[in-house]
């Protein structure tokens, strides 16, 4: 206990120290803006800025007439994770004059590995705030506009009213945003860059710019939801989004500057594992497409949640489908699983990553694959003294569907599937903390 | 006829984990279109579930099909007649972030 208390107080102190270091830094902030004006040889620029963009300023690429542009551009980046944090850290460095990032969600330890722009003492906070405060640290000559909000279409209706953005970055992680935001971007006419990535792989595209194609121009009809992974359930690596986020900024700026290579009408394909990028050729625009076509049937923004059958965050949602004789609580599981059989019904990789002792792995594709297999297992580890088997998973829903589709061929077998109510989730909140909640 | 099947964005998930498949359609008097790789590969290169690659006699929503670095849809979707020593990509959407 008095480690806790001596953890606690401790946190409190750096707090404190946080919150009078960040009033100090604020105060030197304003002191230095009051000291820098315009540059009496250039009419734009401020001395401090032409020093600090002239690396990139000198390549006739981006010119001082492009630092300019950039500098009085207004860029939007939907999502403060994977994607959205090296978007964001190269457009602030870039000197892009005014970034919105909006996101709704917090900090999770689970993010750090590849949302770079947090750190550990950032947990629980909202994650725009914590990228604000990075931005701004590392930028003091733009200006950083954070929203904590959900993304749909009011806000992203009253966001487009007030402001008039030059791009937008989806670094969204579902199918609903995705749809909403290119929706968005094709009735108020804005460029979308649209950036995903998954495991090892990452893609990236221009979406509505000049005559090239929208998101429903290449996909009309959303993907069946069962058929989409999230970053939670199929994992991801770190510099795979941060590659994809990084080349997001690079196109937002290629279009802020008109280059005439913006990637439009070709979609990239980065490849992680056997390090190659595939460029594949799109079509044009479709006159046909529902909201950027020449007869749009979407005139205004609808519900995306609806139109792809999920909702607009990759969070799980929980699921209800098994009798509550079927489900024991994780307290009365604590008790019970060293003298009954518990199959841990996880992938075998994240079973291998922590499990509890005495379990054994049995993995819920594995037993869909072939459940007479299954049912074998059973027959064999389940003893004379005790038929009931304890089914656990990582939140408590692969584990219900085993219970409830494999219980029903055991008619003859007299053995008891139970449910653990909450999964290994509920153990690590419950029972024992140091269980990684992963 | 040798051709090159690739996945990406999961899609190997279904053909036994494979990325990158070399295979060789039997030779036969009519010409292969990809209407009717689709259905040889159901037949012989894929594993489970169908109906997570098919919908409705052409992939399912979500799924780019890709001709040597060509959207199909340029090419004449199903009935692009495929030529030996084609690659031809089966390139799932990521939404993640």
């Amino acid at each position: 206990m008095s480690l806790n208390r001596e953890l606690e107080t401790l946190k409190q102190e750096i707090a404190e120290l946080k919150e009078k270091l960040n009033k100090k830094e604020q105060l030197l902030h304003a002191l230095y803006k009051k000291q820098e004006g315009i540059c009496t040889y250039n009419n734009i620029l401020s001395t401090d800025e032409i020093v600090r963009y002239s690396r990139q300023m000198i390549m006739p690429d981006i010119t001082v007439t492009g630092q300019e542009t950039l500098k009085n551009s207004k860029v939007l980046i939907v999502g403060i994770g994977g994607l959205g944090c090296p978007a964001a850290l190269y457009l602030a460095s870039a000197g892009i004059g005014e970034i919105t990032i909006i996101d709704y969600d917090a900090v999770e330890l689970s993010n750090l590995h590849r949302q770079v722009l947090h750190s550990e003492n950032d947990i629980g906070t909202p994650k725009v705030d914590s990228a604000f405060k990075k931005l701004e640290r590392l930028n003091g000559n733009i200006k950083i506009i954070p929203i904590i909000d959900h993304v749909n279409s009011t806000t992203i209706n009253r966001l487009l009213k007030a402001t008039k953005y030059d791009v937008i970055i989806d670094g969204s992680d579902n199918v609903a945003t995705r749809y909403l935001l290119n929706d968005a971007c094709v009735l108020n006419n804005i460029p979308l860059v649209s950036g995903s990535a998954l495991q090892m792989e990452g893609q990236l595209t221009v979406y509505h710019y000049k005559d090239g194609p929208c998101y429903r121009c290449i996909f009309p009809i959303p993907p069946p939801p069962q058929t989409v992974t999230n970053c939670g359930d199929g994992g991801v690596l770190g510099p795979v989004t941060g590659v994809i986020g990084v080349l997001q900024a690079l196109e937002t700026i290629k279009i802020l500057i008109h280059s005439p290579f913006v990637l439009s009408k070709r979609f990239l394909i980065f490849d992680g594992i056997a390090s190659t990028f595939q460029n594949i050729k799109l079509k044009q625009r479709n006159i046909k497409c529902e909201v950027c076509g020449d007869a749009p049937t979407i005139t205004s923004l609808i519900d995306y949640e609806q139109f792809c059958g999920s909702s607009a965050h990759d969070k799980v949602t929980d699921i209800n489908i098994v009798k509550p004789e079927q489900e024991i609580e994780i307290l009365c599981f604590n008790k019970l699983r060293d003298d009954t059989l518990v199959v841990d019904v996880r992938p075998e990789l994240e079973f291998k990553m922590c499990c509890l002792p005495k379990t054994l792995n049995y993995s819920y594709t594995k037993i869909m694959d072939n459940i007479g297999d299954f049912i074998k297992f059973l027959d064999v580890n389940t003893t004379q003294l005790s038929k009931n088997v304890l089914v656990l998973c990582r939140r408590g829903n692969d584990s219900q569907k085993v219970v409830k589709i494999v219980q029903s061929h055991l008619i003859n077998h007299n053995i008891n599937l139970y449910n653990v109510k909450g999964g290994l989730h509920a153990f690590s909140k419950q029972v024992d903390t140091t269980f990684p909640c992963y | 006829m040798k051709i090159t099947i690739q996945f990406g964005g999961g899609v190997h998930l279904l053909f036994g984990n494979i990325k990158l498949h070399e295979i060789d359609l039997p030779d036969r008097e009519k010409h292969w279109t990809i209407g009717d790789l689709l259905l040889w590969m159901t037949d012989n290169l894929l594993q489970e579930r169908p109906e997570l690659f098919l919908q409705d006699k052409s992939v399912r929503p979500g799924i780019l099909v890709i001709v040597n670095d060509t959207d199909w849809e340029l090419l004449g979707c199903a009935d692009y007649v495929i030529q030996p020593k084609d690659t031809i990509g089966f390139i799932s959407t990521l939404h993640g972030g």
